[in-house]
C-alpha cells in the first residue's frame, strides 16, 4: 500500500466516525469535550454553527452518528451523542444570541426568496443574512419551523424549544410571509429575486387505495396530516381502537399521539418483518413502552365497514423471503385473512414529493419520481436561479440532512449571486493541534471511562399519556451529562506517526490495548489486512500505513478500534507517535474558496 | 500519564483453547522507560502463554531486583508471583519447585541480577537443571542506577556516556550450556517472531530452559556504538535457524523448500522444528553448540535462536528421585511414617 496521505483532510475526518456520519459534519467529540469541561455555551455555539438547531436536534435527531460511534464497536452501547447535544442546549446561558454573527445594517442589494419555513430554508437564511442578503421567507403556516412544527408531537419536542431556535434565525432580520401559500412559481420568478430556494419538504402523505377506503374516509386519515391536525388543534380525540399502518418514525409518532388522545388499543401493523422497519430502534422502544404492540408481516387488504361505519381491517399474513441479491419478497401464507377491529386507521406508509405549484415550462425539470433535477453538490436546479434543499430536493430524509443541504445551498446561492462558478466551492476549515503538555501529559482526558451508557430519565407514563404536551424525556442533568461525556473516545485526537523518528522498538504495538498497531512487510491492502496482529475485517475503516522504516517494514495501524487513549504516544521513546487534535469544520457561505 | 489501560480489547481476538482471553495473561501498565526492550519481552511472554493456553493459576513468576525484575508486575496478573532479594530468584524458585513441582516456574532476571550479584545462585540452579524457564533480560547495563556497565557488556562497547567498557563480558548462554542446562536459547526483544516460539519451546521443555534475551536500554545504552542497542543487534544478528514450536496436540503441515529441518521431540511429545538454510552443527551436541557460539563471536556476529537442547535432560526431581506427589501435598502420615518405618530404614543400613 502507498503511505497514507494524512494531509488530505478527509483522512482524519473519516477516523472521527460520528462527525463523518453526521450529514452536517458536526464536530461531535469537540462539543462533547466542551460539555465535560462544563463549557455549555461554547458547546452550544459549536453545534449551532454546524446544525443550527441544537435544542431541537438534541431531542428528535435521527442520530446517524450513534450507530457509527466507535464505542459501539468496542462495547455494547454508543455514546449518547444526541442526548449530550440536549445537555448543552438545556444549560446554555440566556442571551447566547449575542454570540451569533452580526447582521450588517447595510445590505448587499441581493434579494433571496425562501419557500417553506422548515429546517432547510431556515439554515439558508441563517447563513445568508449575516452576509447582507435581504431575505423573504414564505410559508403557509402561521409560524416558522415547517414539519418540525407540524409533524413532531410536543411530547417529543416542546413548542417553546422549537420556537426559541426558530426565532434565533427569524430575528436576523428575515422578512416573513406566513399564512402565505405560494401557489405559483411563475409569480415568484416574476418578483425578480436574485435567487429562490425551495425548501417545501415532502408535504404529501401516501394514501392506501384499498376496498372501503372511500366509504370509510371519515375514520381513515393520512398520518402526517392527522399529526398536523393534532398540533394545530383541529383534532382533539381519537377512537378507542386505532390501527396505525406503517413502520417508520411517522408511524411511531402517530401511535404515541393516538395513545394520548384516547386511544386505548393502539396497534402498529406493518407489511414487513419487524427487523426491516424503518423507524429508529429507540422510537420503536418508546412506542412499546407505551403499551403499543407491533404486528409485523401483515399486508393490509381491505377496510371493513358496517352500515357505512368503519369497524376494522383485514390483513393477509406473509413471510419475507430474500433472494441472492438481498431483495425482499413478501410471500402470502396460506391462511385466512386476519381481521382486526378498529374505530380509526392512521396511514403512515410513506411520503411523496409534490410540486403542484411549479408550472411546467419554467425550465425547472423533474425526474420520473417527481424530484427536481439538481446539479450534483450544488442544489441548483435546471433553472439557474432556483435552488432546492431538504426533503424537497432528494425526497424524505430528516432534519439534520435538511440542515446539511441548507448550508451547501447557501454557499451555492452566495456564489451564484456574485457571478462565481458554483463548482469552485470553499473547502473545510481544518487544524491539527499537538495535545502534549508534559512528557506523558495530555490536554485531553485520555483515560477511557468504563461507565455504561447513561439512561435518560423520563416523566411517569401515567402522566405523559394524559397530557400530549408533556415532554416524555427529561434529558440528562449536568452530572449525568458529564459522566456520559467522558464515555467519548476522543476520536478527533489523532495518533500521528512520524516514521523518521521510529526506532522500531515495538513499544507502541506491545502497549496498545486494542492491538491496533503492527510492524510488518508492506503489501496490497487486502492481503495486508490478513497479516496484522489482530483481525482487520472492517474495510470501511482505513489502515494507516507509514513510509518504510529502517528495517524495510512499515507501521500499519488499523484505525477501526483505536480508542485514542494515547498509550502508544506515552510508550514511544522518540515521539514518533504524537497525539494531535484534528478539527474539521464544513465550509460556510461567504468563506473564500 | 496513564496509570491504567483501557479495559477494552479487540473483540476479534478469540479466546484460546483453554477458554482464556489474552487479557487473562496481562498485568498492570508498564512503568519502565518508554521503549524499553523489557516491555517487548513482557508482551512476548503474554503471547506465548496465551498461545499455549496455559492456565494462569498454574504459573508462578519469580524475579529478583532490577528493571527486569519489575516486569512480573506487567504480565500474568492472575498467576502466582514472588519478588525475591537481589540475585536470589533461583533459590526461591528451587524451594518453590521442591515444594510443588506441578506449577510452571517462570523466572525473570537481569544481567546484573544474574551475572553479578546472583551469579552463585544462577550457576547452581543450572547445575541442578531445575525445571523452570530462566529469562535474562540482558541490556548490558545497570539501568536502575544510571547505566553503569554490567558484567555482560561486551568489551569495547560504548554506552551513551561514551567511555568504552574495558572488562571481558560473561556469555551466560555458554555458561549455561557448560553447566548442564537442558535448553539454551538467545533472542532479541525486537524480534517477536523468533522470541515467541522460543518461549513456547522453553515453557514446554522439562529441565532448566535458559533464555538470554538482548533487550536494549533506551535510556542509557541504545546508541549505535553499544553492542546492546536496537541498531547494533539488528545489524549483527544471525539466526542459527528458524524456530517452529509445535505443541504435542498438533501436527505440522508446513513444508520447507530448501535447507535442512531438524526436529527435536520433547518430553511431552511437543516438537521443536529448526529450519536452517543448510545443514549445520547439531544443536543437541554441547561441544558443537559452544563452538558455534565462539565461531560467531570471533566473526563479530551475535548468534540467536535455539543454541542447545538436550531432549533427554533430567530435571532436579529426576536426579534426586523425589516422589511423584508434590511435597507440599504430603500429609503428616506420609512425612512421619512412624517408628516402625524408621526402624526398617535403619535396619537397611546395618
Amino acid at each position: 500500500m502507498q503511505p497514507s496521505d494524512i494531509n488530505d483532510p478527509e483522512y482524519f475526518h473519516r477516523v472521527i466516525d460520528c462527525q463523518y456520519a453526521c450529514p452536517a459534519h458536526t464536530p461531535v467529540p469537540e462539543y462533547i469535550r466542551l460539555i465535560s469541561e462544563r463549557r455549555y455555551d461554547d458547546a452550544y455555539m459549536l453545534n449551532w454553527h454546524s446544525n443550527v438547531f441544537p435544542g431541537i436536534l438534541g431531542r428528535v435527531c435521527d442520530r446517524p452518528c450513534e450507530p457509527a460511534c466507535r464505542r459501539g464497536r468496542v462495547e455494547k452501547d454508543a455514546v449518547a451523542i444526541c442526548r449530550l447535544k440536549r445537555v448543552c442546549a438545556d444549560n446554555r446561558e440566556d442571551g447566547i444570541e449575542a454570540r451569533f454573527p452580526a447582521i450588517p445594517a447595510a445590505k448587499n442589494g441581493k434579494r433571496i426568496a425562501l419557500i417553506g419555513a422548515g429546517p432547510a430554508s431556515l439554515t439558508v437564511a441563517g447563513d445568508l443574512a449575516p452576509l447582507g442578503y435581504t431575505i423573504d421567507l414564505y410559508d403557509d403556516q402561521d409560524m416558522g419551523g415547517g414539519f418540525m412544527r407540524s409533524q413532531l408531537p410536543s411530547f417529543r419536542l416542546p413548542d417553546e424549544v422549537l420556537q426559541e431556535e426558530v426565532d434565533y434565525i427569524l430575528n436576523m432580520g428575515i422578512h416573513t410571509h406566513f399564512n402565505h401559500y405560494v401557489d405559483s412559481m411563475a409569480a415568484m420568478l416574476a418578483k425578480g429575486y436574485d435567487a429562490i430556494f425551495v425548501g417545501t419538504g415532502a408535504p404529501r402523505g401516501r394514501d392506501l387505495d384499498l376496498p372501503g377506503r372511500k366509504e370509510g374516509d371519515a375514520a381513515i386519515h393520512v398520518g402526517i396530516d392527522w399529526l398536523a391536525g393534532v398540533i394545530f388543534g383541529h383534532v382533539h380525540k381519537t377512537g378507542r381502537r386505532v390501527l396505525v399502518l406503517g413502520g417508520g418514525n411517522t408511524a411511531m409518532d402517530c401511535c404515541r399521539t393516538a395513545r394520548r388522545l384516547g386511544g386505548e388499543d393502539v396497534r402498529i401493523v406493518v407489511r414487513s418483518p419487524r427487523e426491516d422497519m424503518k423507524a429508529s430502534p429507540w422510537e420503536i422502544e418508546d412506542a412499546l413502552h407505551e403499551d403499543i404492540p407491533i404486528y409485523d408481516n401483515h399486508v393490509p387488504k381491505e377496510f371493513v365497514l358496517e352500515y357505512g361505519k368503519l369497524t376494522g381491517m383485514r390483513f393477509e399474513k406473509v413471510r419475507a423471503e430474500y433472494d441472492d441479491k438481498g431483495r425482499r419478497k413478501l410471500v402470502p401464507l396460506d391462511e385466512e385473512w386476519v381481521f382486526m377491529p378498529c374505530d380509526e386507521v392512521l396511514l403512515a406508509v410513506g411520503q411523496l414529493n409534490a410540486f403542484p405549484w411549479i408550472e411546467a415550462g419554467l425550465g425547472i425539470d423533474f425526474d420520473e419520481h417527481g424530484l427536481p433535477l439538481l446539479k450534483p453538490g450544488t442544489y441548483q436546479s435546471t433553472l439557474p436561479q432556483v435552488f432546492f434543499g431538504g426533503d424537497a430536493a432528494y425526497g424524505p430524509k430528516n432534519i439534520i440532512t435538511a440542515v446539511a443541504h441548507g448550508h451547501e445551498a447557501a454557499i451555492s446561492i452566495d456564489l451564484f449571486c456574485q457571478g462565481l462558478p458554483l463548482d469552485e466551492r470553499p473547502g473545510p476549515t481544518v487544524s491539527l493541534t499537538g495535545q502534549q503538555m508534559g512528557r506523558q501529559d495530555w490536554l485531553y482526558h485520555n483515560q477511557v471511562s468504563d461507565t455504561q451508557r447513561q439512561a435518560v430519565p423520563t416523566a411517569p407514563k401515567a402522566k405523559t399519556l394524559r397530557d400530549r404536551l408533556m415532554e416524555v424525556e427529561l434529558g440528562f442533568d449536568r452530572d449525568r451529562g458529564r459522566k456520559e461525556s467522558y464515555r467519548c473516545l476522543n476520536c478527533d485526537v489523532q495518533t500521528v506517526f512520524y516514521a523518521q523518528e521510529c526506532i522500531e522498538c515495538d513499544a507502541c504495538a506491545d502497549a496498545c490495548p486494542l492491538t491496533c498497531i503492527s510492524f510488518v512487510e508492506n503489501g496490497p491492502e487486502e492481503e495486508l489486512r490478513t497479516r496484522l496482529r489482530a483481525p482487520a475485517e472492517n474495510t470501511a475503516q482505513s489502515l494507516y500505513v507509514s513510509e518504510p522504516l529502517a528495517t524495510g517494514k512499515v507501521m500499519v495501524k488499523d484505525e477501526n478500534l483505536c480508542v485514542h487513549c494515547g498509550i502508544c504516544a506515552e510508550r514511544c521513546p522518540t515521539a514518533a507517535w504524537q497525539m494531535q487534535k484534528f478539527f474539521y469544520q464544513t465550509p460556510r457561505a461567504g468563506q473564500k474558496a | 500519564m496513564s496509570f491504567t489501560r483501557p479495559t477494552f480489547r479487540h473483540p476479534g481476538i478469540q479466546p484460546n483453547e483453554g477458554g482464556y482471553s489474552r487479557r487473562d495473561y496481562e498485568g498492570l501498565i508498564s512503568t519502565l522507560c518508554a521503549g524499553c526492550g523489557h516491555d517487548s519481552i513482557t508482551s512476548a511472554i503474554i503471547q506465548a502463554c496465551f498461545e499455549l493456553s496455559l492456565p494462569p493459576h498454574r504459573i508462578a513468576k519469580l524475579s529478583g531486583i532490577g528493571c527486569s525484575s519489575k516486569t512480573p508486575a506487567y504480565y500474568l496478573g492472575k498467576s502466582h508471583g514472588f519478588n525475591a532479594v537481589h540475585g536470589r530468584m533461583p533459590a526461591i524458585a528451587t524451594g518453590a519447585n521442591m515444594a510443588n513441582h506441578e506449577l510452571i516456574y517462570l523466572g525473570v532476571s537481569g544481567d546484573g541480577d544474574t551475572a553479578s550479584i546472583g551469579m552463585g545462585q544462577f550457576v547452581h540452579a543450572v547445575r541442578r537443571n531445575l525445571n523452570m524457564v530462566y529469562i535474562v533480560m540482558n541490556n548490558g547495563c545497570y539501568g536502575l542506577t544510571k547505566g553503569q556497565y554490567s558484567a555482560t557488556a561486551d568489551k569495547g562497547s560504548r554506552s551513551r556516556k561514551g567511555a568504552a567498557n574495558l572488562l571481558e563480558s560473561i556469555d551466560l548462554c555458554e555458561m549455561a550450556i557448560q553447566l548442564g542446562a537442558g535448553f539454551v536459547g538467545r533472542s532479541f526483544s525486537g524480534d517477536k517472531e523468533q522470541l515467541v516460539p522460543l518461549l513456547k519451546a522453553a515453557l514446554s521443555h522439562r529441565g532448566l530452559s535458559f533464555l538470554d534475551v538482548i533487550s536494549p536500554c533506551v535510556t542509557f545504552n541504545n546508541n549505535p556504538e553499544s553492542t546492546k542497542s536496537y541498531h547494533w543487534v539488528r545489524e549483527h544478528r544471525e539466526e542459527n535457524s528458524e524456530v517452529d514450536f509445535v505443541p504435542f496436540r498438533q501436527t505440522i503441515n508446513a513444508s520447507y523448500k530448501d535447507g535442512a529441518t531438524e526436529a527435536i521431540t520433547l518430553h511431552d511429545e511437543s516438537v521443536i522444528y529448526l529450519h536452517k538454510p543448510q545443514a549445520g552443527p547439531s544443536i543437541t551436541d554441547r561441544r558443537q553448540a559452544i563452538d558455534t557460539l565462539e565461531d560467531h563471536k570471533a566473526k563479530g556476529r551475535l548468534l540467536t535462536g535455539v543454541l542447545y537442547i538436550n531432549p533427554d535432560s533430567q530435571d532436579t526431581h529426576d536426579i534426586l528421585n523425589t516422589c511423584q506427589e508434590p511435597l507440599n501435598s504430603l500429609g503428616a502420615a506420609e512425612l512421619c511414617p512412624g517408628a516402625a518405618v524408621l526402624a526398617q530404614i535403619n535396619e537397611a543400613f546395618r
